[in-house]
């Protein structure tokens, strides 16, 4: 466990082009340089819409460094499957948690604070508080 | 019931059974996609049998290629194989329903009807908790609940229970998963979820009575 490495994100929505989209503008706006690891888990290995467990343990793996690994989710299957995972025990790394919050303003939240070297309580907290910030 | 209280009276069944069971309901999944897709049309996404269908060829596959040596461990890797492969809710919903039956299970070769009942007991607080779902919410625990109740009686109990509870889901207003988006239009159509848990209970008493248990 180095404390220098970064928490690793996961996006996990029924898209993949959803779920690269808001990677890449999570990645544009922590901008700078270097940013924590994530990756977009999106929609079914054969491009249709769904969730697979496969690719959220596939990028899970890739993007744990040890300091744990935050799931952002959008909707109904991509929640339960993560549960599911994160319920079995060994499915996910050490150290993988389900985040609980907006899936654009929390990944955005949760990739800055991540790359400033937050932990993943800082991480979680950043990406939840997104809930707060109204629009109106 | 009444004697032998925590005993299984009658019959035990082992991996073969459990897993002649799950063939079974791959079959009847396969059989009736059609229909269960016909029903999520109307409320849902209009995936569920297509869905349920990749993930149940999947599970009658691995357990033709890799056998389990116990009804437990059957149970567990039908579920693990459930939630790898469906692509939608049902996939952590039935995974977990039989994951956690199979895990009460524990590593016993045969295990009885009560035996079975009580497990399942534990897969079904494990979907409720998973889904944050209760009966009468329009899911599939309005067939899940009363079969597994019912299943302390007999297995074909346990099948009427699990098809009158997924008729009973009919006039109800759907408070769960995309349906529930539809609001009071989601009343008047069968839901789904529990339509394809009837077809569960349809093949555990099918399995059953084929091998002379009730």
């Amino acid at each position: 466990m180095s404390p220098a490495a970064p928490v690793g994100i996961v996006l996990v929505s029924h898209s993949a082009d959803v779920a690269a989209s808001v990677a890449a503008l999570a990645v544009g706006l922590a901008g700078g340089g270097g940013t924590a690891p994530i990756l977009p888990a999106g929609g079914l290995p054969d491009g249709g819409l769904g969730t697979s467990a496969e690719l959220i343990r596939s990028a899970a793996e890739a993007v744990d460094g040890g300091a744990g690994v935050a799931l952002l989710v959008d909707l109904g299957s991509a929640v339960l499957t993560v549960k599911a995972l994160l319920a079995e025990g060994d499915e996910l790394p050490e150290g993988a948690r389900l985040v609980d919050a907006p899936f654009v303003e929390g990944a955005v939240a949760a990739l800055v604070t991540a790359s400033a070297g937050g932990d993943l309580d800082a991480v979680a907290a950043a990406a939840s508080e997104a809930y707060a910030y109204r629009k109106e | 019931m009444g004697e032998g209280v925590g005993v299984s009276r009658g019959e035990t069944f082992g991996a073969g059974f459990f897993v002649r069971w799950l063939e079974g309901t791959a079959s009847a999944v396969d059989r009736e996609a059609g229909l269960l897709t016909e029903l999520d049309s109307a409320i849902g996404d209009a995936d569920h049998g297509v869905n349920l269908k990749r993930g149940f060829a999947a599970v009658a596959e691995l357990l033709a290629k890799e056998p389990p040596a116990t009804p437990g461990a059957v149970l567990v890797a039908a579920g693990r194989q459930l939630i790898s492969t469906v692509g939608g809710a049902s996939g952590p919903l039935y995974g977990t329903l039989l994951r956690r039956t199979g895990k009460a299970l524990g590593e016993d070769e045969r295990v009885g009807r009560e035996r079975l009942a009580e497990a399942f007991g534990a897969g079904v607080a494990a979907v409720s908790q998973l889904g944050g779902a209760q009966v009468g919410d329009k899911t599939m625990l309005d067939a899940l609940v009363p079969a597994v109740e019912a299943l302390w009686t007999s297995f074909g109990a346990a099948r009427t229970a699990a098809e009158e509870g997924a008729l009973a889901t009919v006039p109800l207003r759907a408070r769960k998963g995309r349906a529930s988006y539809l609001g009071e239009r989601s009343i008047g159509h069968q839901d789904p979820g529990a339509t394809s848990s009837a077809l569960l209970f349809a093949e555990l008493a099918g399995t059953a009575r084929a091998e002379g248990a009730a």
